[in-house]
C-alpha cells in the first residue's frame, strides 16, 4: 500500500476515506486543492522563483504511487509537490517550503522545485531537465549492488526525452538490466513546444526500442489503468530486474508556470482535456459503482479544501530558517575521519 | 619508509579502502578489463570482481549522475574520469547534483563520492584533452578538491576522500603517474587530511607555492636558488578546498615573499584567489607584490615547443623569485 496518508491524524476525518479506492479519489483532491491554494499564494506574492503546478496530470503519480511499495525509490524532476504529497509528504511542509518556510519539507532551501522527503523515500525534485535520469539509474543500481528488490520509479516529462542523458540513463539501466521504471509523463509540451515540434519520433515509447527495453503507453487520465500498469510492470521487475519505459499520457491544465500563460494552445484543447479530469472521470466510476455519493465526495472535497488553506495558515505563521544555519548545509560533518 | 610510484599510491588506496568498506566500488571508463587507461586500477578486478569494479559505456553524464544516486541511497562510489577534461561532458552532475544536494534538500541527502582521474596538461594532447579544471570546480560551494603533487599525498589523499561523506574530487595527473617518492610501509595506514597544506622545504627568503604539476619544479627551482644563496619555502597547497590559508599566511608573513606556481591558466586562476586573500590579509608583511605563474591564456597548441612555451617550468618559476626578490 501507499504511504501514510499526509495529514495529520484528525478526528474530523472519516478514516473509510483512506481505505481503498476512496483514498486515490481523496488524494487527488488533496493534490488539487492544495495546488489550487498554492496558485493563489504565488498570485499574492507569498511564494518567490518558480512554481509549476501539476494539475490534470493527478492520476498519474497518484496511481503509481498505489502499485509501489513504500520503500521503492521515488525521484521526479522540477512539477514536483504530487510526487511528494502522493508519498506521504503533508500538506502543511509542502506549503511551508513554497513559502520558504524553517517547516518546509526541505527546511526552506529547495523551494518548489526541490521537494526532498528522505523519509517517506522521495529523491527530489530536480530541476535541470533530465538531470535526473542518471541519479535513478544510480538508486536501482543501488538495489542491485545490495541484493535487494526496491524499485526506482522515475517520472520526467516529454520535454526531458531529448537530453542527452536521458538516453544515457536507459543505456547504462538496460546495460547492467537495473530495475528502473523510467515514466514519461507526457503533457504534450515542454514549456511553450509541442512534443511534435521538439521530438522526431512520433510514438515515445519507439525511444525504448533503442534499448531493448520494454514500454507501454497508459492513459494518465485513468487512476485505475495507472495503478494497474504500473502493478503489473513492478511484480515482474521485482522477479526480474529489467528497465521499463511507461509513457504516460496526460496534460497540464495551467501555464508550464505560474507566469505562462499558455497561449500557444487553443481553448477547445484544453477544454477537451478537462472533459477527461481524473478527478470527475473517477468520481463518476466510483458513483456508478455504488462505491461513493455524491454526499461523500462533498464532504472529502471540504475536507480537501480546509488543510490546503489550513496549510497556507500554518506556512505563514512558522518561522523562517534562521540566518545563522546559512552554511549549515554547504558540507555534512564529517563522521568517518 | 619505501619508495613507490603516484600510480600505485593510487591503487593502493583504492584497495585499502575497497577492502575495509564493502559499499566502496570504482566505475569509470576502461578501469576493469583493461586494468585503466592509465593502469591506475591495475588487478582491482581480479580482486574485487566485476560488482565493484565496472567498465562503463563512454557516457560521463549517464555515469557520473549514476555514482551520485548510488551515493544518494547510501553507497561510496568512486568515479573515475580518463581524464577531468572529459568530466566536462558530465558537468551538469558534478555541479548541479553532487554540491546542491545537501543544501536543496534541507540537509537530508549527504553525497559521499569521490570523482577522480588525471586533470591539466599532459604532454601535446592538444586544446581539449589539456584542461587544468581546478578553478572551474574551485567555484562551487559543496565541492572539496584534493590535487596530490607526490605518490605519498596521492593515497593519503585519496583514502581521506573516499572515508568523507561529501563530495571531493580528486585531481591526480598523468605526468605524475610515473613518479617515485618515498611513503610509509603498507602496515602503516596513511590518511592525509583534507585542507592541510605541506612545506615541502624550508627557507627563508621567498615562499613558492605549488601543487600537483608544478611541486615538482618548484622543489627544482628550490634547489637551483640555494646554489645562489637565495632559500626558497616550498608549500604544497595538496587540497584546494579546504584551502590551509593559515599555513600560507604564516609561510608569508615570514619570507614576507610569495611566487604561486599555478598549472591551470592565469585568469580567475587559483592563484588570483590566493593572491587575493594574501594581501586582504597581511598587506603589510609583503615586501613585493605577489607574482604567478601559470599557463598561457590560449587553448592549448598541439606542437611540442608551443606547448612548452605555454606551461609553467622551472624557469618561470625563478624568473618570478628574481622578480619579487628584486634579484
Amino acid at each position: 500500500m501507499p504511504a501514510t496518508i499526509p495529514i495529520e491524524k484528525d478526528k474530523d476525518i472519516d478514516q473509510s476515506y483512506l481505505e481503498g479506492e476512496l483514498r486515490l479519489l481523496y488524494l487527488m483532491l488533496l493534490i488539487r486543492r492544495f495546488e489550487e491554494r498554492a496558485s493563489q499564494a504565488y498570485q499574492q506574492q507569498k511564494i518567490g522563483g518558480f512554481c509549476h503546478l501539476y494539475i490534470g496530470q493527478e492520476a498519474v503519480i497518484v496511481g503509481a504511487v498505489a502499485a509501489a511499495r513504500q520503500d521503492d525509490y521515488i525521484i521526479t524532476a522540477y512539477r514536483d509537490h504530487a510526487h511528494a504529497i502522493a508519498r506521504g509528504t503533508t500538506l502543511n511542509a509542502s506549503m511551508a517550503e513554497l513559502l520558504g518556510k524553517a517547516t518546509g519539507i526541505s527546511k526552506g532551501l529547495g523551494g518548489s522545485m526541490h521537494y526532498f522527503d528522505k523519509e517517506n523515500h522521495m529523491y527530489g525534485g530536480h530541476a535541470i531537465v533530465g538531470g535526473h535520469l542518471p541519479l535513478a539509474t544510480g538508486m536501482a543500481f543501488a538495489s542491485r549492488y545490495r541484493g535487494e528488490d526496491r524499485c526506482t520509479l522515475c517520472f520526467f516529462g516529454d520535454g526531458a526525452i531529448n537530453q542527452g542523458v536521458f538516453h544515457e540513463a536507459c543505456n547504462l539501466a538496460a546495460l547492467w538490466k537495473l530495475p528502473v521504471i523510467f515514466v514519461c509523463e507526457n503533457n504534450l509540451f515542454g514549456m511553450g513546444t509541442h512534443v511534435e515540434r521538439a521530438t522526431a519520433v512520433k510514438e515515445l515509447t519507439n525511444r525504448a526500442k533503442a534499448y531493448d527495453m520494454p514500454s507501454m503507453v497508459v492513459n494518465g487520465m485513468d487512476v485505475r489503468e495507472v495503478r494497474d500498469s504500473f502493478r503489473t510492470v513492478l511484480d515482474a521487475m521485482r522477479k526480474k530486474p529489467y528497465p521499463f519505459l511507461i509513457e504516460a499520457r496526460t496534460y497540464r491544465y495551467r501555464g508550464h508556470s505560474m507566469s505562462d500563460p499558455a497561449t500557444y494552445r487553443t481553448r477547445e484543447e484544453l477544454d477537451k482535456y478537462k472533459n477527461e479530469d481524473p478527478i470527475i472521470g473517477f468520481k463518476s466510476v466510483l458513483l456508478a459503482e455504488g462505491k461513493l455519493d455524491d454526499a461523500r465526495f462533498a464532504e472529502m472535497d471540504r475536507e480537501a479544501k480546509r488543510l490546503a488553506a489550513e496549510s497556507v495558515r500554518f506556512a505563514e505563521e512558522s518561522p523562517e530558517p534562521p540566518l545563522e544555519d546559512l552554511y549549515k548545509y554547504t558540507f555534512v560533518e564529517d563522521s568517518n575521519q | 619508509m619505501r619508495e613507490i610510484t603516484y600510480r600505485q599510491a593510487v591503487n593502493e588506496a583504492l584497495d585499502e579502502e575497497m577492502q575495509r568498506d564493502p559499499n566502496v566500488f570504482l566505475l569509470g571508463e576502461e578501469v576493469a578489463e583493461y586494468n585503466g587507461a592509465y593502469k591506475v586500477s591495475q588487478g582491482l578486478l581480479d580482486k574485487f570482481g566485476p560488482k565493484r569494479v565496472l567498465d562503463t559505456p563512454i557516457s560521463e553524464g549517464g555515469f557520473a549522475g549514476l555514482g551520485i544516486g548510488a551515493a544518494m541511497v547510501g553507497l561510496r562510489p568512486v568515479v573515475e574520469f580518463m581524464t577531468f577534461s572529459f568530466s566536462l561532458v558530465a558537468f551538469d552532475q558534478v555541479v548541479n547534483n553532487a554540491p546542491n544536494m545537501l543544501t536543496m534538500s534541507g540537509g537530508q541527502f549527504n553525497i559521499p563520492i569521490v570523482f577522480r582521474g588525471p586533470n591539466g596538461p599532459a604532454h601535446q594532447l592538444g586544446a581539449t584533452h589539456s584542461h587544468a579544471t581546478e578553478p572551474l570546480y574551485a567555484n562551487f560551494p559543496g565541492l572539496k578538491i584534493a590535487i596530490p603533487g607526490t605518490p605519498r599525498d596521492a593515497k593519503g589523499l585519496l583514502k581521506t576522500a573516499i572515508r568523507d561523506d561529501n563530495p571531493v574530487l580528486v585531481l591526480e595527473s598523468e605526468l605524475l603517474y610515473n613518479l617515485t617518492g618515498p611513503i610509509e610501509d603498507k602496515e602503516i595506514e596513511l590518511l592525509i587530511p583534507l585542507g592541510k597544506g605541506e612545506i615541502k622545504r624550508k627557507g627563508a627568503d621567498v615562499t613558492i607555492i605549488c601543487y600537483a604539476q608544478t611541486v615538482r619544479m618548484a622543489l627544482a627551482a628550490a634547489e637551483t636558488l640555494a646554489g645562489q644563496g637565495v632559500h626558497a619555502e616550498v608549500l604544497d597547497l595538496r587540497s584546494i578546498k579546504p584551502l590551509d590559508l593559515d599555513l600560507i599566511l604564516k609561510s608569508v608573513s615570514k619570507t614576507h615573499r610569495c611566487v604561486i606556481a599555478e598549472q591551470d591558466k592565469p585568469f580567475c586562476g587559483i592563484g588570483a584567489e590566493l593572491t587575493y586573500q594574501i594581501q586582504r590579509d597581511i598587506f603589510d608583511e609583503l615586501d613585493a607584490p605577489v607574482a604567478r605563474v601559470a599557463q598561457e591564456e590560449v587553448p592549448m597548441p598541439y606542437n611540442e615547443r608551443l606547448e612548452a612555451a605555454v606551461l609553467p617550468n622551472e624557469e618561470k618559476i625563478l624568473q618570478a623569485v628574481y622578480q619579487v626578490c628584486y634579484l
